[in-house]
């Protein structure tokens, strides 16, 4: 049976209040927008336009670049400026489409649709076309997620409602303005599934939306709230599925194979814009926060909005911040230059005013277990983290480098602030670029 | 590029621990042991303890000079190191042995294997056993101003005499310095596993494992009496609490530290109900010691998802 949490994880500071109690707030995009072909997993998408088109709000402007892949869309009205490589969040340079901004926001025409007459082929397609990857940060296309060999053997659909990650408060707020939207877009996915229960799993620090939901699914017999223990990483799809159902899988096994399709509270709301409103996925929501801005809370953001533009609008810098990162402070990017646009991965945006990892010098390892008792993957990180150093790979693999899932708890707790995290990540990314080839 | 920030791989944060704040964790549960055996003993011991000490400190201060390495005697570990091996000495031992003792530790044991994380075995307990046989006479004579005669280990061992339960407890009882009062070590322990720098498994296997042992094998049956004093005496409540935990030389995974917990009870009553001696504390763990690599091997956990998501 499900026990509603997993082994190991960490608790560190959750800074979820800077920004948890104020309202989302709509942006205005002023500047250029940069639409970069690759924001998710999978081939980049085509550019389907050329400079000097002019481009509507809602208008497809590159496409798939094949299944596994997901189309973009302009997400203000304007013309073509570029097509050039730019910057992004993880430092890599990524072909993107500039367009210059003539804020008229004029759109194309969107139709909607009644998902009570469609069949699952057409919801798929829905969601396919509109370009909806995992927004929680892997950017894997929904549609693709959605569509695995044998659809009967789901059991669960699970809303990743965790939100585990310190600081970010976007899916909270989504939760709590826009509760509807998400039971929907849930009740739209498990359309696709016959046999399958929705579950809404939410960690427990926010009972307000576990009350919120409980209250809006009371009439539901295909959905359930699930209060989950606060503990990071919760959200980490394998400790998610074990933490709702009871259900194990390993590094090689997809969340389909323990009958479990799992998504992201802003993807299932992208799910619910697409199929019923026929809109294309343009906004996320931004959690702008840190000790360095001077008001951080959530923002209701065009996908392709420079960083700069998102800082300005949360009260620009108190104090100049030492380190900015892209996503949570467990898992996010740290960036080197704000000049990148949100992507449909990006859910935060953490300034911290003191970087207080780089004044941490790493002293030797005193074996004292405290990253053993951490790891979620169950893994030996102190041991891994030496292999990786070594650059023994088969030692590696046979010490299953590969059930890493990279959430940083064993580097979070390390006493000796030793870079474990980030040995083992590097020599992953050695073993999965080798595999590929 | 407009700003410059600070870069680094994920995780951005860090928990507040660092091998400093725990070693001095370790420093702080020994000071009520340290308190009684200087209150017991006198003076002398005081003596004894703070000359370790100085020495443990001096010696890698001056080791990292000498090897130009970096200085690395603020992580506090050569303090605990100086403390435990200082509350293995007698209570009467000459200064001189405590900066043997000392100096073998830290330069011996410790840093000739690559200093702190790296030795393989105890360093207060390597000196010890190292110690105990090269000046068997001063270690095993554990008479002094307060006590004279025979430890209660003894006693029981010989079968002659009798040994009043309350002050083995207690502490009122002849040893080394710190290893009398079970009470006061008790506490230390208290102290750091609710700070969560040990956990039962090691001291909790050993001390169960070694209790059965003595009453499957000692010969005095059920006498809680006979088995009280054999876990008040002698060295049992400092090695298992603070000496058997000893992050870099215990198993690091969790069964291996049953495993080696258990070994340590068998073996610490295999010493001293067989062996010629009424201790074996020491000898076990640093038996013990050198399994771990073993241990750990046979020890692998299962990961997530393969069968160990339920450990």
């Amino acid at each position: 049976m499900a026990k509603l949490t997993f082994h190991g994880g960490v608790h560190p500071y959750d800074g979820k209040d800077l920004s948890k109690d104020k309202p989302m707030k709509t942006i205005v995009p002023q500047g250029e927008m940069v639409y970069p072909l690759s924001q998710h997993i999978g081939a980049p998408a085509v550019p389907m336009v050329k400079k000097g088109d002019r481009v509507l709000v809602g208008q497809k402007i590159a496409e798939a670049g094949g299944f596994v892949s997901a189309p973009i869309y302009a997400t203000v009205s304007g013309t073509v400026k570029t097509i050039e490589p730019r910057r992004v969040v993880t430092g890599d340079l990524v072909n993107s489409i500039i367009v210059d901004n003539d804020k008229l926001f004029e759109e194309v025409k969107f139709t909607p649709h009644d998902a009570a007459k469609l069949n699952k082929k057409e919801i798929i397609e829905l969601i396919q076309e509109a370009g909806i990857v995992g927004m929680g940060g892997a950017g894997f296309p929904t549609h693709v997620k959605l569509s695995p060999k044998e659809p009967e053997k789901i059991d669960y659909v699970i809303a990743n409602c965790a939100e585990c990650e310190p600081y970010l408060t976007s899916d909270y707020r989504r939760m709590l303005e826009e509760p509807q939207k998400l039971v929907d877009g849930l009740k739209i996915i498990l359309k696709l599934f016959d046999n399958a229960q929705g579950i809404l799993a939410v960690e427990d620090n926010k009972p307000d939306c576990i009350e919120v939901l409980s209250k809006l699914v009371e009439n539901e017999d295909r959905i359930t709230v699930k209060a989950l223990k606060t503990k990071y990483p919760q959200g980490a799809e394998r400790q998610l599925i074990y933490a709702a159902t009871g259900r194990a899988i390993h590094s090689a096994m997809l969340p389909a194979d323990a009958g479990c399709v799992v998504d992201n509270v802003d993807t299932i709301v992208a799910v619910y814009h697409a199929v019923t409103e026929g809109k294309p996925l343009m906004n996320r929501i931004v959690t702008v926060t840190g000790d360095a801005v001077n008001d951080p809370r959530n923002f209701y953001v065009r996908i392709g909005m420079n960083y700069k533009d998102l800082i300005e609008e949360a009260g620009g810098f108190k104090t100049e911040p030492e380190k900015v990162v892209s996503g949570g402070p467990m898992m996010g990017f740290a960036l080197f230059d704000l000049n990148v646009p949100t992507t449909k991965t990006a859910s935060a945006l953490l300034c911290l005013t003191k970087d207080e990892v780089s004044m941490m010098e790493p002293s030797p390892c005193i074996n004292c277990g405290r990253c053993v008792d951490a790891c979620p993957g169950r893994v030996v990180p102190r041991k891994l983290a030496v292999l990786a150093q070594h650059q023994d790979e088969e030692a590696f693999i046979a010490n299953d480098g590969m059930e890493c899932c990279e959430c940083g708890c064993c580097s979070f707790v390390c006493p000796a602030k030793r870079h474990l995290t980030q040995s083992i990540k590097s020599m992953r990314k050695t073993i999965l670029g080798k595999k590929k080839k | 590029m407009s700003s410059v920030l600070k870069v680094s791989s994920n995780p951005h944060i860090r928990s507040k621990d660092t091998t400093a704040h725990i070693m001095q964790y370790v420093v702080i549960a020994l000071l009520p042991a340290t308190a009684f055996g200087v209150y017991n003993f006198g003076l002398h011991a005081l003596l004894v303890i703070l000359t370790t000490v100085a020495t443990t400190v001096l010696t890698e201060y001056l080791y990292d000079k000498c090897m130009k390495k970096k200085n690395s005697i603020s992580d506090f570990s050569a303090v605990v190191t100086g403390l435990l091996l200082a509350l293995n000495l007698p209570p009467q031992a000459p200064l001189w042995l405590g900066i043997i003792g000392g100096i073998f530790a830290i330069i011996v044991v410790k840093m000739l294997f690559g200093g702190l994380g790296q030795n393989f075995m105890n360093p207060a307990l390597g000196a010890r056993c190292f110690l105990i046989i090269s000046f068997t006479s001063i270690m095993t004579n554990f008479d002094c101003d307060a006590y004279t005669g025979a430890t209660p280990l003894a006693v029981i061992k010989s079968g002659e005499g009798s040994v009043e339960l309350l002050d083995m407890v207690i502490g009122r009882i002849s040893g080394t310095i710190g290893e009398t009062s079970m009470i006061a070590l008790l506490i230390g322990a208290v102290f750091l596993l609710v700070m969560g720098v040990i956990d039962l498994r090691i001291p909790g296997s050993y001390i169960i494992s070694f209790a059965l042992f003595v009453l499957l094998f000692s010969g005095h049956g059920f006498d809680m009496e006979y088995l009280v004093s054999q876990l008040a005496g002698g060295g049992l409540m400092l090695g298992a609490f603070f000496m058997a935990t000893d992050y870099v030389t215990r198993p690091i995974t969790k069964t291996g530290q049953y495993i080696f917990g258990i070994f340590l009870g068998v073996m610490t009553g295999i010493f001293r109900l067989f062996g010629p001696s009424a201790e074996g504390v020491s000898y076990a763990i640093i038996l013990g010691n050198l399994l771990v690599p073993l241990i750990e091997r046979v020890t692998k956990p299962k990961p997530f998802g393969k069968g160990g998501e339920r450990a």
